[in-house]
């Protein structure tokens, strides 16, 4: 069955850029005096959203390769789905880029500040450092991951569509290698990569639970997503192929997965308060001194409403609860995200305002709008997965 | 009264799962299935509510997250205060950090014993209880499906056993209790 992207989804995509760029221009129109602060906080709120979306693109693109790698059968009705999602990945790797260009051009733009020579010939800890972090080495570094990103994303894309056409188990096979070389890649850049973008804006400190803490944000935020457009198409009419089960699988993730997150969460958090080592602890000071109500109450909406609500069988086979805790969920991680940038490098000065809220919402009906054409350019069921019929009897 | 109770043998899961449609179809009531392992669809057919151990668990672990923190609120905070790497140590909740973890391995610990013993209590599969299965063959490559007379007041037991036999049995064995 075709997927048509239906009138009401073109006018709420395009209600939500239009207001988000309204929100942005008043941020910038009352902002602009605060001259070089208002270039960061712009940069920090573009790169904080763009990452919080290309997160999300990427995260599909790792669910899709660890089902390829496990050779599950379940998803496979819901498989165009996650498609969909990755299919976000290329403009995503592209807002990516072209943000950290423009932080590379202006010397780190004060969010990467050890990008700043100024900055670095007077700080011991950054040269002690600058074998790995230094421009060249960090853009060959950004470069590969997204190349090698793409590379996967554009096999699997053409892949699902050949064996559409092609049928037979020749493809499947290549998909479980693919993915399986996917996952060896992605175990190393997703911590690399949240080092390079993320933790090194805190440039004196580290951690090394940080990148496993960034991938289960990313995770759990993409299985929102999966859930919501499962259960909106449902609503719709399309996939009628998917059963309570399927939607109480994806329910399942996302409450295995907001545990995930909030278990790195608090290990992290309680190695560091129990050390209590200056160089360790500064990360926190930091958000506990500038975003103290916003930082915690985000984690607990972020542990404690997925885990109290969705904790029940019932609850997980309810498109109700499962949209209502997922939305909260998915608003948590965006603050989530926008601390994660905005406290090494606004620390103070950061505040979530029109322009943050502006940018969410115009980069959030941008990422609906493509997500659900590139719906529309599939079929919506694969015919020839060869565990269709495994995903249509699928019952728990 | 005198009871008379079916043990209707299958060599195949379909075929006993379609056997049982077609008897409930006709108002039978199936009592139990014995099979070497889970048959996915056959609970609603034969009108297995859905099991309650979800709610038992999540009652097992808060009772373990009750006593861990009554436990390390006496042992830690009244009883005997430790100055654990200079953290204040008269305040639970300033040391709550410190105690999550044990109070989740506690809840963990209480909710999965919990939940095992309760599961063998209420299936009499205690160590050492008599078996429950009517037939070794069911833990080998059998199915045996159990009906009782009692519980199916509508019809007489031959009736019963001509309905049984239609469903490509592969041995039908009758007890009276």
């Amino acid at each position: 069955m075709e997927f048509k992207i239906s009138n009401k989804a073109k006018t709420v995509t395009l209600a939500l850029i239009v207001i988000g760029a309204v929100f942005m221009g008043i941020g910038i129109a009352f902002n602009m005096g605060h001259g070089e602060h208002f270039g960061t906080r712009f940069l920090v709120g573009a790169l904080s959203n763009a990452f919080f979306y290309f997160s999300i693109g990427l995260g599909a693109l790792f669910f899709l390769a660890l089902q390829y790698a496990t050779e599950t059968g379940w998803y496979a009705t819901v498989k165009r789905v996650i498609e969909a999602v990755a299919g976000f990945l290329p403009y995503g790797i592209g807002l990516m880029v072209l943000i950290l260009v423009v932080i590379s051009i202006m010397d780190g733009a004060h969010i990467y500040t050890w990008m700043d020579p100024e900055v670095v010939a007077h700080d011991e800890m950054i040269q002690e450092k600058s074998a790995y972090l230094n421009m060249i080495f960090f853009w060959i570094r950004t470069v590969a991951y997204m190349a090698i990103y793409y590379i996967f994303w554009n096999g699997f894309k053409k892949r699902s569509l050949e064996e559409d056409r092609v049928g037979g188990t020749d493809i499947h096979f290549k998909n479980y290698k693919k993915g399986a070389l996917f996952l060896v890649f992605f175990s190393v850049f997703s911590s690399t990569s949240s080092w390079d973008w993320i933790m090194s804006i805190d440039v004196h400190w580290f951690s090394t639970l940080f990148g496993w803490y960034t991938f289960a944000g990313m995770w759990v935020s993409t299985m929102v997503v999966l859930v919501l457009l499962v259960l909106y198409l449902k609503k719709l009419g399309y996939l009628e192929k998917v059963n309570d089960s399927h939607i109480h699988d994806l329910g399942k993730w996302t409450f295995a997965t907001s545990f995930l997150w909030s278990y790195l969460w608090f290990s992290q958090f309680m190695l560091i308060w129990y050390a209590n080592i200056p160089e360790e602890v500064t990360y926190y000071i930091n958000r506990i001194e500038n975003f103290k109500v916003l930082y915690f109450t985000m984690f607990i909406i972020n542990f404690a409403f997925p885990m109290l609500i969705l904790m029940s069988r019932d609850a997980k086979r309810n498109a109700g609860i499962l949209t209502f805790v997922g939305l909260i969920i998915l608003s948590g991680h965006w603050v989530d995200a926008y601390i994660m940038f905005a406290g090494g490098s606004l620390g103070a000065l950061a505040e979530i305002g029109c322009l943050e809220i502006g940018m969410a919402l115009l980069l959030g009906g941008a990422f609906i709008r493509i997500i659900l054409m590139n719906l529309s350019k599939a079929p919506l069921m694969p015919v020839n997965h060869p565990f269709l019929d495994e995903s249509l009897h699928h019952e728990i | 009264m005198a009871d008379k109770v079916f043990y209707a043998m299958y060599d195949d899961d379909d075929v006993l799962k379609d056997g049982a449609k077609k008897l409930v179809s006709k108002g039978v009531k199936v009592t139990e299935v014995f099979s070497p392992f889970p048959i996915h669809g056959i609970d609603p057919i034969i009108g297995i509510k859905n099991t309650r151990l979800g709610i038992m668990a999540f009652i097992y672990g808060l009772t373990g997250l009750t006593l861990a923190t009554i436990g390390m609120r006496y042992f830690m905070i009244e009883d005997w205060p430790m100055n654990v790497g200079g953290k204040p140590n008269f305040s639970y909740l300033d040391n709550i950090l410190a105690f999550i973890p044990i109070t989740f391995e506690f809840t963990v610990l209480c909710a999965a014993h919990g939940m095992a013993i309760t599961y063998f209590l209420r299936n009499k599969t205690l160590p050492g209880m008599p078996a429950q299965n009517p037939d070794p063959r069911t833990t080998d490559d059998r199915f045996v499906m159990e009906l009782r007379v009692s519980e199916n007041s509508k019809f007489s037991a031959e009736e019963l056993e001509k309905m049984i036999k239609e469903t490509g049995i592969v041995e039908l064995d009758q007890k009276s209790l």
